[in-house]
């Protein structure tokens, strides 16, 4: 207990110096042409901070504390990272146009919030949730039409696998042809990058349920329907949860890439091919941290709504316990 | 004879080849019905008065149509890949081998760096700790996006046609390997390790005859992935910068110039080219796990 909140008492002061650092390194006596002294003063700092990280790494804990350590650990490691691109690109005075710092990126993010909202909506709102919830609800009616009729499934099953390995992104220019600029052909790229890896995973979890569950339901006297809204439904939310995780970072990803191939002059992928190409990187890098931010949090409900809906699978109770 | 020219129907029905054959060919016939559809109004204006089959005739064989007949793409493939005289921008093999070559130096150096990064994770318990948590987080990123700003920065020092693009088919390979390589590492069970122990086997020997094949199943997993997110990824990294060769910079001038035939051809060769490198990739698995991962 002691050792723990010493050794985090210790990363919170080395972040402090690194803090101090990076604001030397800002300073118009040190920016661009730090001394050696500086580097070597840096590279201790950082030294000193990775071996506190692994002391706390190392040290025993247990409950809420083993929690604490857990967090802790990571959270050091990408300040630090944050703060030695920060104190590099200042001190070293590294082309904006190569690699603009943190902070900079952080100021754009507030200045042009207005427009950001605006591509955000275009994109992440329109194109990418409206085409996410087409593919995956026709990728699981798909599973669904395709389970009922076996046949069908052994045709669809490996055409689907192999589809899912394909380029799909290379659709969008026909999409635009089909859709025209705006966001409805985005959202339909979105929507062919979805569905296959939904409608494989769907087929996979019909098929995970026991036999000996499913005998259970026969000597009940229940049909398909019931049984699958009882049994096999239940039986297969892990895996249709797994498609909708990697089905919603396919879909951001999609929706960007999409428009580099024509839009109107609103969305993120529009604003990064044109600010890359003007070299204003601290506007691409905040439509980045947009998208980043945005898809994690998508992600993380997605994965809280998992828990809270197959709290009985062995992977959640474990974590749980 | 009889028995079995009766018997290969019922074969035929209880694997996947019929089912597939079946499927395959609803989706053809509906491609070319979807065809008639979406080109009737391009006719429409051209000419009148024409009876069904000339109607869907002319459909099938429009210059520009808004989705052209499979086998119209087929022949603008063939002319395009063998045709054309080699080595010109107008044969698709130039193109594909601009966005191979980049993917396949690009996957070199992620699946090496992926690998590199999953022993040290395995080695060091502080960089397990500090790192597994931002590569799984660096999953929900949107990755591709960074493609545009890796590409400008390094031509903006002078780094231009391969290395960039090559960079980004890495970057995208690299976590698939790192993650599937880590968890592969760590597979072998207590009961193996503790016989490496009473071996007396160092840190070395146990990576080296017990942890390393034991990740194999794992790494060609992860590497069959990763071959694919390369191959998009150098896809994507001509887009935003106006290449001039490979299969993205191919569909993007389709895409200005209206030339649906380029696109499609283009989109095809794509879709070949990935199965070839994730078939490579399978075949490979296969000669180095014996058949049916017999060496596990």
């Amino acid at each position: 207990m002691n050792r723990l909140a010493g050794l985090i008492a210790l990363s919170l002061g080395l972040i402090a110096a690194g803090l101090t650092l990076a604001a030397l390194a800002r300073s118009p006596a040190f920016s661009g042409h730090a001394p050696a002294g500086f580097w070597l003063g840096v590279l201790l700092a950082w030294l000193c901070a990775w071996a506190a990280n692994v002391a706390l790494s190392r040290t025993p804990a247990t409950g809420r504390l083993a929690t604490i350590r857990d967090a802790a650990v990571p959270v050091a490691f990408g300040i630090w990272l944050v703060l030695l691109w920060e104190i590099v690109v200042d001190g070293a005075g590294v082309s904006p146009a190569l690699m603009p710092a943190p902070s900079t990126i952080l100021a754009r993010l507030g200045e042009a919030a207005p427009t950001l909202w605006a591509d955000f909506r275009q994109t992440a709102l329109k194109a990418a949730l409206i085409g996410w919830l087409i593919g995956c609800a026709s990728g699981i009616g798909a599973a669904l039409v395709a389970d009922r009729f076996p046949f069908l499934a052994r045709g669809m099953a490996p055409l689907a696998g192999l589809a899912s390995a394909l380029p799909i992104i290379g659709l969008a220019p026909i999409m635009v042809m089909w859709f025209g600029f705006d966001w409805p052909s985005k959202a339909a790229v979105v929507v062919a990058m979805t569905f296959f890896p939904v409608f494989v995973n769907t087929v996979a979890g019909l098929a995970a349920s026991g036999a000996l569950e499913r005998d259970l339901m026969r000597s009940y006297g229940a049909g398909w329907l019931r049984t699958l809204i009882m049994l096999r439904l239940p039986a297969a939310l892990p895996f249709i949860f797994n498609a909708l995780k990697l089905a919603s970072t396919l879909a951001l990803i999609g929706a960007i890439v999409a428009e580099f191939f024509g839009t109107p002059i609103v969305g993120m992928g529009f604003r990064i091919q044109t600010e890359a190409a003007k070299l204003s990187l601290d506007m691409v890098w905040a439509e980045i941290v947009v998208a980043s931010v945005a898809g994690s949090a998508f992600y993380g409900a997605l994965a809280a709504l998992e828990r809270r809906m197959t709290f009985w699978h062995p992977s959640v109770r474990m974590r749980t316990a | 004879m009889n028995a079995v020219a009766l018997a290969l129907p019922g074969r035929l029905a209880r694997g996947n080849t019929l089912p597939i054959l079946v499927v395959s060919a609803c989706f053809l016939a509906f491609w070319y019905a979807a065809a008639i559809w979406m080109n009737a109004g391009l006719i429409a204006g051209r000419s009148s008065g024409l009876d069904a089959i000339s109607f869907a005739k002319a459909a099938w064989s429009l210059d520009r149509p808004l989705l052209p007949a499979p086998h119209q793409i087929l022949w603008e493939l063939k002319t395009s890949l063998f045709d054309a005289r080699l080595g010109t921008p107008r044969n698709l093999f130039t193109h594909i081998g601009v966005t191979l070559s980049s993917t396949l130096v690009g996957f070199a150096i992620g699946v090496t760096l992926g690998i590199l990064l999953a022993i040290g994770v395995d080695r060091s318990r502080a960089l397990d700790k500090s790192l597994t948590p931002w590569l799984v987080a660096s999953q929900t990123i949107p990755i591709l996006a960074i493609a545009p700003i890796v590409v400008t920065a390094l031509g903006s020092v002078g780094l231009k046609g391969l290395i960039p693009k090559a960079i980004i088919s890495a970057y995208l390979c690299f976590f698939p390997v790192a993650i599937g390589m880590a968890k592969g590492l760590a597979s072998p069970d207590s009961a193996q390790r503790d016989l490496m122990r009473t071996y007396a086997a160092g840190a070395r020997t146990t990576l080296t005859k017990l942890q390393l094949p034991a990740s194999l199943p794992f790494l060609f997993a992860s590497l069959k992935v990763a071959a694919a997110a390369a191959f998009v990824g150098a896809i994507v990294a001509e887009l935003p910068t106006g290449a001039q060769s490979g299969l993205g910079a191919r569909l993007l001038a389709g895409s200005y110039y209206g030339n649906t035939m380029q696109i499609w051809a283009a989109l095809i060769a794509a879709a070949l080219t990935a199965s070839l490198l994730v078939g490579a990739v399978t075949l490979i698995e296969r000669l180095a796990l014996g058949p049916k991962g017999a060496r596990r």
